[in-house]
């Protein structure tokens, strides 16, 4: 754990140009589809990446985010055009009144008001259909993970050939 | 034993000549919850209720499983609070894997992990959810009193609250194995040791956390001595209260036997062990509600209600073990000259005396030894049946699980935190209504009051799906006719 001074100020000289967070529950149907891009992802052969499951974006995130050139969030979504949406994001100071957890966006507001250096962020979304606890991933949801790992590639191989 | 509100808003008698309102779902509250109030003609409040999802899916999804399985598939229950549901899950399955008392050091890790937890968890509460309440106004600006407004107006504060959450993951981390779906519970004690790296990288962060942590105690101490006729009296209702005490009647979070106080202070029940739970504590369905109300089964449903979390445990115990949360315990009961404290903004400084006791605690484990050690599982005889108390950061928390020949789950029932605290809730929030809402024109500002008051409980409604466009915020008004006059939506987008 970098100590407390750190922690708030550059963050690790060690930590990984690229941070990929997965986002999502994976016993609650197709809000698993975040952790298992992050998987497929994470079990290739990168350089420059760092790999990093969660259930929820929490404030203590923002400390991950110091010192990246790019983070990409994975995570499932309702209304998402199939197979799946990315987007390039901007810090939000006015998001997530409705829950403990936050959006990409609001965490990159904490870390904005914290005064951290912001990275590029992209979302990218991949649609759901179940979301009910101990529901399997639907089949909708398996093929656009397909697509959606895919995409996830050519970004993360675009970045690191921009960082060689 | 517990005292209602002056007027019965639980049910009106003439609910369909009222017009509605509702406020669905609860900002900053986890999962769905929803207020309704019928309302006359007048304004005039004649009903309030909060209904929540409680998602009573989750016994049958555990039925079934691999005894074993069970602390590590319990984590995925509550993106807030899995470590609670790991360690009180494997409380419940020490006795059926045969541990009737687990190893000295498994049992310090197991508590390390769980005042890390009541940490992070309080630290987020106070700093991100309320504070921005009790710091802005209730009637601020709806983006104003979120994370982002506090991070603008008090910087130090906000990053106070991040790193003392952070510190309180890393403790987590360090006992469980991993940031999240930790595996380092296991029935019969813990599967993972402290290296002496580990150990010392936490003792050099605490000097920091605890002087933020005494600082928080002091801000909250300070908001209520500031103004006594807010923090005294909104939301005021009367009522028993239950925890878990110590052998020596101290506050455990950990571990305990059940006590009951009532609103006064009188001891009710006492020393009653984990196992005789369901012999003292019966739970009411009500048709308006997916969530039941526990009641003491001696007392009835309609006085043997109760509140339980930070506020109901700093008074059920008769003292605290760490001598500086044991002095701002004693600074909080001087606050009312020794009398039972029941107001529902005290749980907010409560909750930041348990923040400093956990602190605490967590320094008295980390520096003693045995914590390193590396004698982690007991074994014995094999039961069919065990249950687990813990104190999580919101209340009580039961799991009660039986195991066949096969070693799978063939009955588990759970009571969480925010289910003892229904009809609390329910009871705060008609005292806002009258206080409040009663004969005037409903504006967001004075709906946040009744956020501002289950707020104050941190109920957690266990539902970990964020999925997009899952949780919008929606108002609305309804009129005599039933017809929708207007309504207010804000699209939360993520949730």
């Amino acid at each position: 754990m970098p100590n407390l001074h750190d922690a708030v100020t550059e963050g690790s000289k060690l930590t990984a140009p690229i941070l990929v967070i997965g986002i999502g529950n994976e016993s609650r149907g197709d809000d698993a589809l975040g952790p298992f891009l992050l998987r497929r992802l994470a079990a290739m052969d990168w350089r420059d990446c760092e790999f990093l499951e969660v259930y929820q974006l929490q404030i203590e995130h923002a400390l991950d985010l110091q010192g990246r050139n790019l983070v990409l969030f994975l995570d499932a979504g309702i209304q998402t055009s199939a197979p799946f949406s990315c987007e390039t994001i901007l810090p939000d100071s006015s998001d997530s009144p409705f829950s403990h957890a936050l959006t990409p966006q609001a965490l990159l507001g904490v870390c904005k008001r914290l005064g951290f250096s912001l990275p590029e962020a992209q979302v990218i979304c991949v649609r759901g259909a179940q979301f009910e606890l101990g529901a399997p991933l639907s089949g909708a949801a398996e093929t656009a993970l397909e697509d959606a790992c895919l995409y996830a590639v050519s970004i993360l191989k675009i970045r690191q050939n921009l960082l060689a | 034993m517990t005292e209602s509100s002056n007027r019965n808003l639980e049910t009106a008698s003439d609910a369909d000549k009222l017009r509605r309102v509702a406020i669905d779902p609860v900002s900053r509250v986890e999962g769905h919850g929803k207020v309704t109030l019928l309302l006359d003609e007048n304004n005039r409040v004649h009903q309030a209720r909060l209904h929540i999802v409680e998602f009573r899916g989750f016994e049958r999804f555990i039925q079934g499983r691999p005894y074993w399985e069970v602390p590590v598939m319990v984590q995925r229950l509550c993106g807030i609070c899995p470590v609670s549901h790991h360690l009180a899950a494997s409380k419940a399955l020490d006795g059926v894997a045969g541990a009737g008392t687990i190893p000295p050091t498994a049992e310090k890790l197991r508590r390390l992990m769980h005042y890390g937890q009541i940490l992070q968890s309080h630290a987020l509460h106070f700093f991100h959810l309320s504070s921005p309440d009790l710091l802005f106004g209730f009637d601020s600006e709806t983006t104003r009193r979120n994370i982002a407004g506090l991070a603008s107006a008090h910087p130090e504060l906000a990053k106070q609250g991040v790193l003392l959450r952070r510190f309180g993951q890393e403790v987590i981390r360090v006992t469980s194995g991993k940031r999240i779906h930790g595996t380092g519970a296991i029935p019969g004690g813990m599967n993972k040791a402290l290296s002496m790296d580990e150990r010392e990288s936490l003792l050099s962060e605490l000097p920091q956390i605890l002087a933020w942590s005494r600082n928080a105690v002091d801000l909250i101490r300070k908001l209520h001595e500031s103004d006594p006729a807010l923090y005294d009296h909104f939301g005021l209702f009367r009522s028993g209260m239950l925890s878990l005490v110590g052998a020596q009647g101290e506050l455990d979070l950990y571990d305990g036997t059940l006590r009951a106080r009532d609103a006064d202070g009188r001891i009710l029940l006492d020393g009653i062990l984990p196992e005789h739970y369901g012999t003292h504590i019966l739970e009411e369905v009500r048709p308006w509600s997916y969530m039941k109300f526990p009641f003491l089964k001696q007392f009835g449903p309609e006085s043997g209600w109760y509140k339980v979390g930070p506020l109901a445990r700093i008074q059920n115990c008769d003292f605290i073990s760490t001598p500086l949360a044991e002095q701002a315990r004693m600074e909080f009961m001087a606050y009312r000259n020794g009398a039972i404290r029941h107001e529902p903004l005290a749980y907010h400084w409560a909750r930041m005396i348990e923040l400093l006791h956990a602190v605490e605690v967590i320094q008295q484990l980390l520096s003693g030894d045995d914590i390193l050690g590396t004698d982690l599982i007991a074994h014995g005889v094999r039961q069919r049946e065990g249950v687990g108390i813990i104190e999580a950061p919101r209340g009580t928390l039961i799991h009660h699980y039986r195991v066949d020949d096969n070693d799978l789950i063939s009955m588990c029932n759970l009571i969480v935190s925010t289910t003892h605290n229904n009809q609390a809730m329910n009871e705060a929030i008609r005292r806002v209504a009258l206080d409040y809402l009663d004969g005037r024109e409903i504006t967001e500002g004075l709906l946040n009051r009744i956020e501002v008051a289950i707020r104050a409980f941190d109920p957690c409604l266990s539902c970990a799906t964020h999925a997009l466009g899952k949780m919008p915020l929606e108002v609305e008004l309804v009129d005599v006719e039933g017809r929708q006059v207007s309504s207010l939506y804000r699209d939360a987008e993520f949730a």
